[in-house]
């Protein structure tokens, strides 16, 4: 197909370009935009209307001119060429090679966008994946194929906890192979170049494709940056048989950009000016974690997003979490304690954990261990604040007692050392000691022959 | 393939313009681009149709062709549609996997129901017999559990002049009705507009209780077969897993599942776990009863928009053959979102939140195919469609206007919070904010169908956690101290109405459903426990001994006693009474009896956990 090339701009507004006296433009397609000083960006078409064409640039516009700016249409939309050689390599947030290294040799050219799995040929996630992390394995389990993400908030150490994971939990059995997909958005170079040393060190890289927009790159090729790195992801599990676990930061960032764009098209704007789309955008990238029945491979997905305020009900966190199979919280105040991981597990929560543990996959005290952890902290974080509020006095015996397990608890199951990876019988022995600050009466969701058999006796 | 009638001239996301089309009408379907994706005029201005499209609409452009196809979007109803997995416009994925793999690819044309499958249709209508639209011709055992009653379609009246027995499929001629208008031949199978509610011969206010096997729902805020309930809250405080409880649980005769834009790997619970779980009241499979809709949050927004339709038209048609239909919206806040999306995009005055100034009335109209109807046709039938949504309000502020919109039509309210969530209180509904209109009414059955004092119990049981609330101001203000021991006993009811009768789980084999009479035997069991210590405390019995006695313990198990040991309810509320006299009688604790209540409770903990 010949390639036409306009030179009929006629409005740039914002990312925005408005090319008008265009033939035969599809919806979606993929676009060059040749600036004036001669360099090639990307775009793709977001409306097309008789010969008027919408096309959303993916760099940064400065330098572009009405007049002097060619427009090609390329008659295909976004693709990511693929083969086995993407693994440890490094590219940028379009997908062009930027570790120095030979461009790709494809094998494929799939569509970034991808399609949705049919809902008949999922398979249930249900392996759970050991973090080596209490406060996630022993109560708010990660399993293969799940979405679970980080909700955090600025300066808070989910890198390092991501990073943690990422490194802890690649023990698998022999025949399986694993790899990460990382995408970076918008983040600093320093948290970038910390996951890239992460990899290095750990020798995780050569398992590893790294898709990465900086802070200072252009904002509106973060819109593409995940759709390049799940692209990436789907091929090596459902192509190659690979687990892959794609780490995605900084969503915040991501959607800041979408929001930049409907901004530009005057859209009318949903809650806080997020589009109302956001939710079904959002969707179409977290949806494509999963299992497909008879594949080797997995998607599992860790987005990590820091939260605006730290305010969990602002749309990004609160519409990833309409979305997503749970999320794991980062609490300011933990942070502040110097507790790390500073996770906040009461508003935590891993929605597949009944599917990933027990008998024959975990231990089979675990789930009621951990409900009865839960619920006590609950219990104890609650006269905690009534002590806050009318002094130690007014608690009663079993408050004081449910107060100084939930101190204890902090202490001892949440924090834990940033290379201390612990095996699940650890978390649970750890759980299981620290119920012993409580009276036996109080222990409901733990059944009496598994306090007999776990918890150490004392005399 | 027909030729080309039009020409897109616009495309943005969903939405296509197209010229050229001749006679377009509202709501036609359209084919779209040489792909011949699905597609609906949702408005007219002059010769341009804007046309919403049901499948991604990448790689379309102006001078793309477009097809009309004369007709509205409709359903395929006939035997064939239990077990089912549907995306929103009645595409079989489960077929369409078959036929293009793991991922759903676009412009796939399918059927509705299976073309070459026999079904065996038995007459029952005679030859002669007059009959007028919704009568029943005949029978076919669509599954175990479900009797299909294929009916004189909508619109048809006469003789029967014909009537087959024998295996046919769904477009088989089975009778031959004679009109004014000269011979029909009938099949198996119908079409009906999604849009457009099928016919019946009028409405009844609701009365019998869809019993969903939840404690907190069953008792505190029932919900009436034809009734309407809404089920709002944040993420993760339960939605879904109340909508999957009421699918498997409730009393009803089929079952309609509309996972609209929520969760892929919630379809596939519903679909991996179903076949395996036994219908309490049929003893089948629950999948011989289950109709599912799955258009989860990553395909098309626009079938989404039209997926709560095509589940609402099937429920309607299972309901004129006299059946109890209970139909989840899994979540309806999707459902509106895309009705926002497409308005945008349409350039529509935006109302509150971006959100078109119509959605009280979609909401309403959809919300008004609910409801107990006499059946058309010429015999005395009932049928009834309950419906159930879920609101997904953002950041759980009810004052959104989706929830807003509904809490105006629906008459029942469960209310969730996270709060409760958190503290895996489950389900996590908010006793002081829901609400039951159908209260009342079904109150009154309870009388004959479960005990006498049932009610009352229930109105006791509200008053307690009422004063809990005010109580716990108070302890919040001064501190535990300030209460007396009648306050405090009052408080520890209502912990034990909470956690022993309230909490139930979802995931627990014998927990998740309990039946009328088990719900009121344990409500029973927990209000004596109250009402006898504080007879007890009025006596000077002190307070400690009173809620510390070892009976809780058997309280507490007592929701894992299993349903066809229920007498052993009405044991172990006897033996409360008697706990408490003793208590009173300052008479030292029987040792036997309490004994033997801890031993039995200790046993039925064991057998619970066995279970897992
Ligand atoms: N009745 C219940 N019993 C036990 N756990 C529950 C119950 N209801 C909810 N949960 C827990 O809460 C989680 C979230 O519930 P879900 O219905 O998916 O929330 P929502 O649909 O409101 O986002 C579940 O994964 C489960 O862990
Ligand atoms: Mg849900």
């Amino acid at each position: 197909m010949s390639i036409k090339e306009y030179l009929t701009v006629r409005e740039i507004i914002g990312p925005l370009l408005l090319v008008d006296d265009v033939e035969g433009a599809k919806y979606g397609e993929l676009v060059e935009i040749e600036f004036p000083d001669g360099s090639v960006g990307t775009g793709n078409v977001l409306e097309v209307s008789g010969r008027k064409v919408l096309v959303q640039c993916f760099e940064d516009t400065r330098g572009l001119s009405i007049g002097k700016t060619r427009i090609r249409f390329r008659g295909r939309g976004m693709e990511l060429p693929v083969s086995r050689d993407i693994l440890g390599r490094v590219f940028g947030g379009l997908g062009d090679p930027i570790d120095g290294g030979p461009e790709i040799i494809a094998t494929k050219r799939l569509d970034v966008n991808g399609n949705p799995i049919n809902p008949t040929a999922r398979d249930y996630p249900s392996d759970f994946i050991q973090t080596g992390v209490s406060a996630i394995d022993g109560l708010n389990p990660l399993v293969r194929g799940q979405k679970l993400p980080i909700f955090s908030g600025s300066g808070l150490p989910h890198s390092r906890l991501a990073a943690q994971i990422a490194r802890q939990s690649a023990v698998l059995r022999k025949e399986e192979e694993f790899s990460v997909v990382f995408a970076a958005m918008g983040i600093t170079f320093e948290e970038a170049n910390y996951f890239i040393e992460e990899f290095r060190k750990t020798a995780a890289i050569e398992r590893s494709v790294l898709f990465v927009n900086l802070a200072d790159d252009p904002a509106m090729e973060r819109i593409a940056t995940p759709r390049m790195a799940l692209t990436a992801a789907e091929y090596l599990a459902f192509d190659l048989g690979m687990h892959v676990l794609v780490i995605m930061t900084d969503m915040t960032y991501y959607c800041e950009a979408l929001r930049e764009v409907s901004a530009a098209r005057k859209e009318v704007p949903g809650r806080r000016g997020y589009p109302g789309y956001l939710y079904t955008d959002l969707a179409m990238l977290y949806e494509r974690a999963g299992r497909i029945k008879g594949a080797k491979g997995s998607i599992t997905q860790i987005p990590i997003l820091t939260m605006p305020e730290d305010d969990k009900t602002h749309p990004i966190p609160d519409l990833t979490g309409y979305i997503t199979e749970g999320q794991i919280m980062l609490s300011r105040e933990l942070h502040r304690r110097d507790i790390y991981p500073p996770i906040d597990v009461l508003p935590s929560l891993s929605r597949l954990k009944e599917k990933g543990i027990g008998e024959g996959r975990t231990r089979e005290d675990h789930s009621n261990l951990s409900n009865q952890l839960f619920s006590a902290y609950a219990r104890g974080k609650e006269a905690k604040e009534l002590a806050v509020i009318l002094g130690e006095s007014a608690l009663t015996e079993e408050d004081k007692m449910f107060a100084s397990f939930s101190d204890e608890f902090e202490r001892e199951f949440i924090r834990q050392g940033e290379f201390e990876n612990r095996t699940m019988d650890f978390t649970l022995s750890v759980g299981w000691d620290l119920l012993r600050l409580l009276p036996r009466a109080e222990l409901k969701r733990v059944k009496p022959e598994q306090i007999q058999k776990y918890m150490k006796q004392v005399d | 393939m027909e030729d080309s009638t039009g020409q897109i001239v616009k495309v943005a996301g969903p939405l296509v313009v197209g010229a050229g089309l001749p006679e377009p009408r509202m709501y036609d379907l359209v084919r779209v681009g040489s792909q011949r994706l699905m597609g609906e005029i949702i408005e007219l201005r002059g010769d341009l149709a804007s046309i919403q499209v049901y499948e991604e609409t990448g790689g379309l452009g102006p001078g793309d062709p477009l097809f009309g196809t004369g007709g509205a979007l409709s359903v395929e109803l006939g035997p064939g549609l239990i077990e089912s997995v549907y995306d929103g416009v009645q595409r079989p994925l489960d077929v369409i996997r078959s036929a293009t793999g793991d991922f759903i690819a676009r412009g796939v044309e399918m059927p509705g129901l299976d073309r070459e499958k026999g079904w065996e249709f038995v007459p029952v209508a005679k030859v002669g017999q007059e009959v007028a639209a919704g009568d029943v011709l005949g029978t076919v055992q669509e599954t175990k559990s479900v009797e299909h009653r294929v009916m004189v379609p909508p619109g048809v009246s006469g003789k029967v002049a014909e009537v087959m027995q024998g295996s046919f499929r769904v477009t088989d001629v089975v009778a031959v009705i004679s009109g004014a208008e000269g011979d029909t031949e009938v099949t198996m199978m119908q079409r009906w507009p999604v849009r457009m509610p099928r016919p019946h011969n009028g409405k009844r206010a609701p009365r019998d209780q869809l019993v969903t096997g939840q404690r907190v729902i069953d008792t505190l805020f029932p919900i009436a077969k034809g009734g309407t309930a809404c089920v709002p809250g944040p993420f993760g405080s339960g939605k879904t897993v109340i909508q999957h409880a009421i699918a498997k649980w409730a009393n009803a005769d089929i079952i309609l599942f509309v996972g609209c834009g929520e969760r892929g790997n919630e379809m596939t619970e519903v679909l991996l776990e179903f076949p395996e779980l036994i219908d309490p009241y049929s003893g089948e499979p629950l999948t011989k009863r289950t109709v599912l809709i799955a258009n989860t949050s990553n395909m098309p927004v626009a079938a989404r928009e039209a997926s709560v339709y095509t589940g609402i038209t099937i429920a309607e048609y299972f309901r004129d053959m006299g059946y109890h239909v209970a139909l989840q919206a899994d979540s309806t806040s999707r459902w509106a979102e895309a009705l926002r999306e497409i308005s945008g995009r349409l350039q529509e005055m935006p109302g509150e939140e971006g959100f078109p100034a119509y959605l009280g009335t979609r909401l309403a109209s959809f919300y008004e195919r609910a409801g107990l109807a006499r059946c058309a046709g010429t015999e005395e039938r009932t049928g009834s469609v309950t419906i159930v949504g879920s609101v997904s309000p953002p950041g759980g502020d009810l004052s959104e206007p989706v929830t807003q919109a509904t809490l105006r039509v629906v008459k029942v309210f469960w209310g969730l919070e996270d709060r409760l969530a958190f503290r895996r209180h489950f389900p996590a509904i908010n006793w002081l904010i829901s609400y039951s209109l159908y209260l009342g009414e079904i109150e009154k059955r309870w009388n004959e169908e479960v005990a006498g004092d049932f009610h009352r119990l229930r109105s006791e049981a509200m008053s307690v956690l009422q004063r809990e609330a005010e109580l716990e101001e108070i302890v919040r203000l001064i501190g535990v101290e300030a209460l007396s021991p009648a306050e405090r006993l009052v408080m520890e009811t209502a912990k034990s109405i909470r956690e022993d009768f309230l909490q139930q789980n979802a995931f627990d084999e014998i927990d998740a459903f309990s039946s009328l009479r088990k719900q009121y035997l344990l409500l029973k069991l927990v209000m004596t426990f109250g009402s006898e210590a504080g007879k007890a405390l009025e006596a000077g019995a002190g307070i400690k001994e009173v809620i510390g006695h070892p009976m809780r313990e058997s309280i507490a198990s007592a929701k894992y006693t299993p349903e066809e040991d229920l007498e052993e309810l009405e044991a172990l509320i006897a033996e409360v009474e008697e706990a408490m006299k003793l208590v009173v009688e300052g008479v030292v604790h029987d040792h036997e009896l309490t004994e033997s209540a801890a031993g039995r409770a200790r046993e039925k903990v064991k057998k619970v956990f066995d279970t897992y």
